[in-house]
């Protein structure tokens, strides 16, 4: 599919290059823009949060901040695994109706921080399958693997994390 | 060298509203007949302070419009008018006018012309009425920074004789006599003689003081208002006459000696001086401590120095116990156990007062919304042909900002209805054997954690017929229903329920009191009505002090820990088998002193797996109350109770039913607070 090896395309293109962090579910991978991540931290027990979907894990205390967390596994319908110490939290932010929100993902494994060429992103297909396209940006190539890029501000839109002030629920 | 201006407009406009704010309570303090000069001379500062504010920061519409006020003010002050109803009502609606204009501009949206040319209109009228024309020349003359179209006439001349004697601290507020006279050159052709008379020998001088006064002689087409201007920054810090120069004696003037010059128009000069009275913004003790009670959250806040005094001895304190606990620790044996403790305890008291001065900081006194009352009351009362004292009570009481922020509009609408609906017309009240003046009395006090604000009226009272019959036509309620008093009261708050029998533009749309509810429960508050026919009405809020921290009572279901407002928390009972009912085979009540109560089992509505108990005897029910709804929590345990911080839940993630938000405790994890009416919403469902 792609000829130019990806590492000729980060010297060549730096600036066209994005940068994303790649981390695994199960066998996938998956990659969110790196200025949206604010840190990465282990798995630590959550405060549940009554009456809500499963995947919403709950809410820790980040230096004071109460933040969710979400087990992308179960968001994306995939198969629950246990949670160990190699459990791993993304913490992403992203700016929504001029708010900045954080939240945790709960993923695999963290596994690099890559160079994407621009021009190397493909729009996501429609997979007529369960899992929801509606969060994957595109797709991009590395090293041979394909890798499925998520826009951090609909997955934390599609939290129904907007009703605050109104009670028009966008419930997804 | 250009300074940007930009960033002292928000203090100018908080100073404004401020003054506005004195303004409005002087104006409405002032006895016909009797007048107190004292009390004309706090308006007229205010007015004058908004005056060389506005033209300073170049809102020329406003200086223009403060100086026709500010002209009339200063005929009543010198007694050269009478003090009349009429009179203040006009100043009151250029008030109103001016916090318009300046509202506007600090929202950059338009000005409404009309209204303020309306308003500028009749002050001028008012002005040019009694007032012979020449007088109010003198005063514009006079006046550095005016710009009235009476005194178009002198405002170009062929040139200017300006007399310019700085105060000896003009250095020392930082402007520079020789830069104004280089932006006056740029005028026009100009002559500066200096006047060395004032100044010390060398052993007395003190460099940072001046002690020149200068004669300028200013050639040119020159309009007035340029050169003011430029003496805009100073004109509180000097003595500053500027003459027109007719032409014929150009020459000759400048020929003369300048010390000759000098001693010729001192007396003028002087005399300006002794006229007019001027105010730093800052030392006008009346606003000192006044901050504008907008319906717009400002973002700032002005804290008394003494409340910032207090903290940093605190922090001080803390600081001191920090180093002794540091060098316990360096070390550290078992013998200094005692040592260490006290430490420690010193450490938790120090906390603990730290963070009450901090709140503190927040605290306000209600005074700033009751303030804006009199007003109100002035008006209404005038509108509706009633007579109306209104008696404030407890204007000192210390609230949280955001309450204060957020509780006026609320408070407007309740005493507006009392005003309107509460208190009869005099002659129905004599009728009713009452006094003629009906009284509404705003209190505010303190009871337990709560601030409980109230509304009273002498009025006529609810009538629960007509409340009842109104809620059944507009479909609020079946005819069937029963309700208690407390019910019926309640019906007020609903959507669309309004009793007036005819609509004003004072109340009466049916809107309001539902949102008015919807307010004050948003603050954490309830509202609560008691009346009596033809005795009156009392509208009682109350509302937690503080929004920030909450006493808590910490309790356990299974492995969660929940956090239950101590103000809510009745009692806490073990149940007994004969205390436990069930209604039609599901809901399940217990009997607490002849009264059963729906029991609320957290487990099940929380769907906590990890539940101790399942059996109600095992466990404990503790008794809640919110919003007049009582139930009982099935809880597992009670762990302590203890002062949380709140934290918002929807600050990141969203509103959930039945948590009103979430602390963190002791340990860094995350608890929730529950949400009592909330609570019992979902179990109901």
């Amino acid at each position: 599919m792609e000829q130019e090896s990806p590492i000729d395309t980060e010297e060549e293109n730096l600036e066209n290059s994005i940068q994303f962090l790649s981390f695994t579910l199960g066998s996938e991978e998956y990659g969110v823009a790196i200025l949206s991540v604010q840190e990465i931290r282990s798995w630590e027990p959550v405060s549940k949060i009554p009456n809500v979907p499963s995947y919403e894990k709950g809410v820790v205390n980040l230096r004071g901040a109460i933040v969710p967390i979400i087990d992308l596994r179960e968001r994306f319908n995939l198969e629950h695994s246990k949670y160990t110490n190699l459990t791993v939290v993304v913490v992403l932010q992203a700016e929504l109706r001029g708010k900045n929100r954080t939240m945790g993902v709960v993923v695999d494994s963290v596994s690099d921080v890559m160079h994407v060429d621009k021009n190397n992103i493909q729009s996501a297909p429609d997979f007529g399958t369960k899992v929801s396209t509606d969060f994957i940006n595109g797709l991009a190539s590395v090293n041979d693997r394909m890798v499925m890029l998520l826009d951090v501000s609909k997955l934390l839109e599609l939290e129904g994390l907007n009703d605050t002030d109104s009670n028009d629920e966008s419930n997804d | 060298m250009s300074i940007d201006m930009a960033q002292f407009h928000q203090v100018f406009f908080e100073e404004s509203f401020e003054g506005l704010a004195v303004m409005e309570t002087g104006l409405l303090n002032l006895n016909m007949g009797d007048v107190d000069s004292e009390e004309i001379n706090t308006i007229f500062r205010a007015a004058h302070s908004i005056k060389g504010g506005s033209g300073t920061f170049g809102f020329n519409s406003v200086a223009d419009f403060t100086h026709v006020m500010e002209t009339l003010l200063d005929e009543m002050r010198d007694g050269r008018r009478q003090v009349t109803q009429v009179v203040v009502d006009i100043l009151l609606g250029s008030v109103d006018c001016l916090t318009e204009m300046l509202t506007a501009i600090q929202n950059k949206s338009e000005v409404d012309e009309e209204s303020v040319k309306e308003h500028q209109k009749s002050l001028e009228d008012e002005l040019n009425g009694t007032t012979p024309s020449e007088e109010i020349k003198v005063e514009s003359n006079n006046d550095s920074s005016s710009q009235d179209d009476d005194i178009n006439e002198v405002t170009v001349a062929q040139g200017w004789k300006i007399s310019f004697c700085p105060h000896e601290n003009l250095l020392q507020t930082g402007n520079d006599p020789v830069r104004m006279f280089k932006e006056l050159e740029e005028l026009g052709e100009l002559e500066v003689f200096v006047d060395l008379h004032g100044s010390p020998s060398l052993s007395e001088l003190n460099p940072e003081n001046c002690y020149l006064s200068w004669t300028l002689i200013l050639k040119g087409e020159i309009n007035l208002n340029d050169i003011n201007d430029i003496f805009d920054w100073v004109e509180d810090d000097c003595d500053l006459s500027i003459q027109a120069l007719v032409h014929e004696n150009l020459e000759e003037l400048s020929l003369d000696d300048p010390l000759e010059i000098k001693a010729e128009i001192a007396p003028p000069a002087n005399k300006k001086n002794a006229d007019v009275v001027k105010t730093p913004p800052n030392a006008n003790k009346a606003t000192a401590t006044k901050e504008t009670k907008k319906s717009t959250a400002s973002s700032s806040i002005r804290v008394d120095t003494g409340k910032i005094d207090t903290l940093i001895n605190m922090v001080g304190e803390l600081v001191i116990t920090q180093s002794m606990l540091s060098l316990v620790g360096e070390h550290f044996s078992i013998d200094n156990l005692d040592q260490l403790k006290t430490g420690l305890i010193q450490l938790e008291r120090h906390t603990r007062e730290l963070q009450e001065s901090v709140m503190n900081i927040r605290m306000m006194p209600i005074s700033f919304v009751f303030s804006r009352f009199p007003r109100l009351a002035h008006d209404l009362s005038s509108k509706l042909d009633k007579k109306i004292d209104l008696i404030l009570i407890g204007e000192h009481t210390e609230v949280d900002k955001t309450v204060v922020e957020l509780i006026s509009d609320p408070l407007v609408h309740l005493v507006r209805n009392s005003l309107d609906h509460g208190i009869e017309m005099p002659a129905d009240r004599i009728a009713a054997g009452k006094p003629e003046t009906g009284t509404v009395t705003l209190e505010a006090y303190h009871r337990g954690g709560n601030i409980v604000i109230e509304v009273k009226d002498d009025g006529k009272g609810l009538n629960k017929n007509t409340l009842r019959e109104k809620a059944i036509e507009k479909g609020l309620i079946e005819e069937s229903t029963i309700l208690t008093d407390k019910q019926t009261y309640e019906l007020i708050f609903m959507a669309g329920f309004s009793t007036a029998a005819e609509v004003t533009d004072v109340s009466g749309r049916g809107v309001g009191m539902d949102v008015v509810r919807r307010n004050i429960q948003s603050l954490g508050g309830t509202i609560e009505i008691t009346s009596a026919l033809g005795v009156g009405s009392t509208m009682a809020i109350h509302l937690p002090l503080t929004l920030a921290i909450l006493d808590g009572q910490s309790i356990a279901v299974g492995d969660s820990t929940f956090i239950v407002p101590l103000g809510s928390i009745i009692e806490s009972v073990k149940v007994t088998e004969d205390m436990v009912n069930r209604v039609a085979g599901k809901g399940e009540t217990f009997r607490l002193r002849d009264e059963y109560l729906p029991i609320v089992r957290m487990n099940e509505i929380f769907h906590v797996e990890s539940a101790k108990y399942v059996n109600l005897m095992d466990g404990l029910l503790v008794v809640v109350e919110g919003q007049g709804v009582r139930c009982g929590l099935f809880v597992d345990d009670l762990l302590g109770q203890q002062q949380v911080v709140i934290k918002s839940l929807e600050a990141n993630y969203r509103r959930v039913e039945g948590v009103s938000s979430a602390t963190i405790l002791g340990d860094g994890s995350v608890a929730l607070i529950l949400d009592i009416p909330g609570l019992v919403r979902l179990s109901n469902q």
